[in-house]
């Protein structure tokens, strides 16, 4: 039975919904991807320009549906980008600009 | 206000995030529940500050068990819950 509380989207634990399946405790191997994304929040933390909270802060702000779209590392990476704009460090342009070359 | 282990505390039954954009790390289903402290873990900055780059507040950290039957009314009676929580969530109970 789940309580009926204004609890956030991302704070999930004993939710009901999410007890229907079996929790999947197999390692998953980490895709290039995963890797770039961690290698960049490494950078970008001991370089001081976000911390890891700022980054949990991001994901949990990603709408609920996006939320349960992405991978784990594709929400890490919303987040990032979403943090850098705010703070100034790259433009909606560059990203865009960025994007267009992939 | 620090708390001894052993002491009986109430995780604060308050609800930031209807007020505006936050970073909680206390988890809803705690809010309002009676627990134990089982010791302090240090102290740390704040991590709801340091989510918005605001200078952090040093915080206590505590392990706190909590009776897991009440609160998911799911497990054996003597089963518990072992959480992270700052002390800035607790109040004595």
């Amino acid at each position: 039975m789940d309580k009926d509380v204004p609890r956030a989207h991302h704070d999930l634990g004993g939710v009901s919904k999410f007890m229907c399946e079996p929790v999947d405790v197999e390692p998953h191997a980490l895709t290039d991807f995963d890797k770039e994304v961690d290698a960049l929040r490494q950078v970008l933390g001991m370089k001081r320009v976000m911390t890891v909270d700022e980054l949990r802060r991001g994901i949990e702000a990603i709408p609920e549906a996006d939320y349960h779209r992405l991978s784990y590392y594709r929400r890490w990476m919303r987040s990032i980008a979403d943090n850098l704009l705010v703070k100034g460090v790259i433009t909606e342009a560059e990203l865009r600009a960025a994007l267009e070359r992939i | 206000m620090m708390f001894a282990a052993g002491a009986t505390v109430r995780v604060k039954d308050d609800w930031p995030e209807t007020r505006g954009p936050v970073h909680i790390r206390t988890p809803h289903y705690l809010r309002g529940l009676q627990g134990t402290v089982v010791r302090q873990l240090g102290t740390y900055p704040n991590p709801e500050d340091l989510a918005f780059a605001r200078p952090p507040a040093q915080r206590a950290l505590y392990h706190v068990t909590f009776d897991q039957p009440a609160v998911w009314e799911e497990g054996s009676a003597g089963d518990q819950l072992l959480v992270e929580i700052y002390e800035h969530w607790l109040e004595p109970a």
